[in-house]
Order: structure tokens, then C-alpha cells, then sequence
């Protein structure tokens, strides 16, 4: 179970980033942030959005036209 | 700021030109997304591009000049000839059909992205030369943009990896 939860869902591009950005700003290190989405954008942008800033995307899983992705606070 | 000696920290700048609805979001997109991934943005606002830092926008699109613009309409996508333009009232009609459709698909308004740049500290500078041209004060602005010119620009573009001009 994260530690935080971000329901983004009807958000589009670049809403769920932008939220999830300041989220994970708020929070300790080590710390994981669950985010729930509606945009399939989101997926790929998750990656790229882990991948540059160091974070860490511990999940990301698609269900129903639902998208959940878990981030370890880790920069 | 960019400062690009011996710092980790990418940035990006670029040159914000178009004032219309459609236009104004990718530079407020992608300044906002880059702030996010941890680079230093700076966004120097140009003719027809300065008018999106006054207090009050109101922005609208145009069929002139956009010769690819299509609206979904009636479970299709109708194309909206340039001359259309020409009768009174399409191009308030595109406008608030395209406000309608940013509010329903979850889009974010203009002024929403603009106060996050502000917010994830986007350096935003203000033409000067434009703000003479076209008879903008400080007073019409909004608060956190500088007044700045070619070469302060082109400084913070030496330093940037990514330069763009929209």
C-alpha cells in the first residue's frame, strides 16, 4: 500500500505529471505515491517522468481504462 | 535561472510568440512539464505572444490561418475552411466550442498552466521592445515577469540544452 494517493482520473496531459510533481514535492524520501489515471498518455510520460528526474516507478499496471502507477520518492 | 557551469540541472528556453486560445499551450505545457522533471525554464514572451501575461486573459481561436483546424461535431470531424472566418460569429463560435471541449476532455485552462509555471518558479521575461511597440505597462501584467530584450534572451539560450520557438 502506497503511502500517498493521487486521483487524477478525467485529468489530461499535463495535469497528472504536474500533480504527481507536486505531490511527491510534499513528501518524505523513501516515500511511494500511488497516482490513478484516465489519460493512457500518462503511461509513457510516467516512465520518461521517472527516468529524468531519478524517481522511482515501482508500478505501472492498466485495468478497466484505468492507470496506476506507484512512485518512490527517491529524488 | 540557466546557469549551465559545472551544474547537472538541464534547461530549456524558449520563444513564446502566438497569443491565440490554441497556440498558448504548448509553451505553457511544456514549461510546466520541464519545470516538473527538474530543469530551470525560462519563456521569453514576444508580440503576439506577450499579451498572455496580462492579468486578464481572453483568449480565442481563429479559423483564419489554420487551415487544419477540425472540430469533432455530431460523432465526426467537421473542417473549418479559412474563409469561414469571414462570417460574423464563427470564430466566437469556434472559441467557445474549443473552451467547451478543454473543460469536458480535462484540459487545463491557460491560466491554470500559466499560474503552475509561475508556481514551479518558470522564469518568464517580458519584450521589452514589444511592450513599447504594442502599449503594455507593467500595470497590465502580471506579477513575476521581467522586462528584458534580444540579448538577455539569447544569454539564457547560450546556457539552455533546449531551445525552443513557438
Amino acid at each position: 500500500m502506497a503511502d500517498q494517493l493521487l486521483d487524477v482520473k478525467g485529468l489530461n496531459c499535463p495535469l497528472p505529471i504536474l500533480k504527481a510533481k507536486k505531490a511527491l514535492k510534499e513528501m518524505p524520501m523513501g516515500a511511494t505515491l500511488q497516482v490513478v489515471a484516465t489519460d493512457p498518455g500518462a503511461v509513457k510520460d510516467f516512465e520518461a517522468f521517472c527516468r529524468t528526474t531519478g524517481n522511482e516507478l515501482v508500478e505501472s499496471k492498466a485495468e478497466d481504462k484505468l492507470f496506476t502507477f506507484v512512485i518512490k520518492h527517491t529524488a | 535561472m540557466a546557469d549551465g557551469s559545472g551544474s547537472n540541472t538541464k534547461s530549456m528556453s524558449m520563444i513564446v510568440t502566438k497569443g491565440s486560445l490554441d497556440w498558448a499551450y504548448p509553451p505553457f505545457i511544456l514549461s510546466t512539464t520541464a519545470a516538473a522533471m527538474g530543469l530551470d525554464v525560462t519563456m521569453f514572451f514576444t508580440f503576439y505572444g506577450l499579451p498572455l501575461l496580462k492579468k486578464k486573459l481572453d483568449l480565442h481561436v481563429t479559423t483564419l490561418g489554420n487551415p487544419a483546424m477540425q472540430m469533432p461535431m455530431f460523432g465526426m470531424h467537421i473542417g473549418m475552411p479559412n474563409l469561414v472566418s469571414a462570417i460574423p460569429g464563427v470564430d466566437a463560435a469556434a472559441s467557445a466550442m474549443m473552451k467547451n471541449l478543454i473543460k469536458k476532455k480535462g484540459v487545463a485552462s491557460i491560466e491554470e498552466l500559466r499560474e503552475l509555471a509561475l508556481e514551479s518558479e518558470v522564469s518568464m521575461i517580458a519584450c521589452q521592445m514589444t511592450m513599447d511597440l504594442f502599449e503594455y505597462t507593467t500595470d497590465d501584467m502580471i506579477e513575476g515577469p521581467v522586462p528584458g530584450g534580444a540579448a538577455t534572451y539569447i544569454e539564457t539560450a547560450t546556457k539552455s540544452d533546449i531551445n525552443l520557438f513557438i
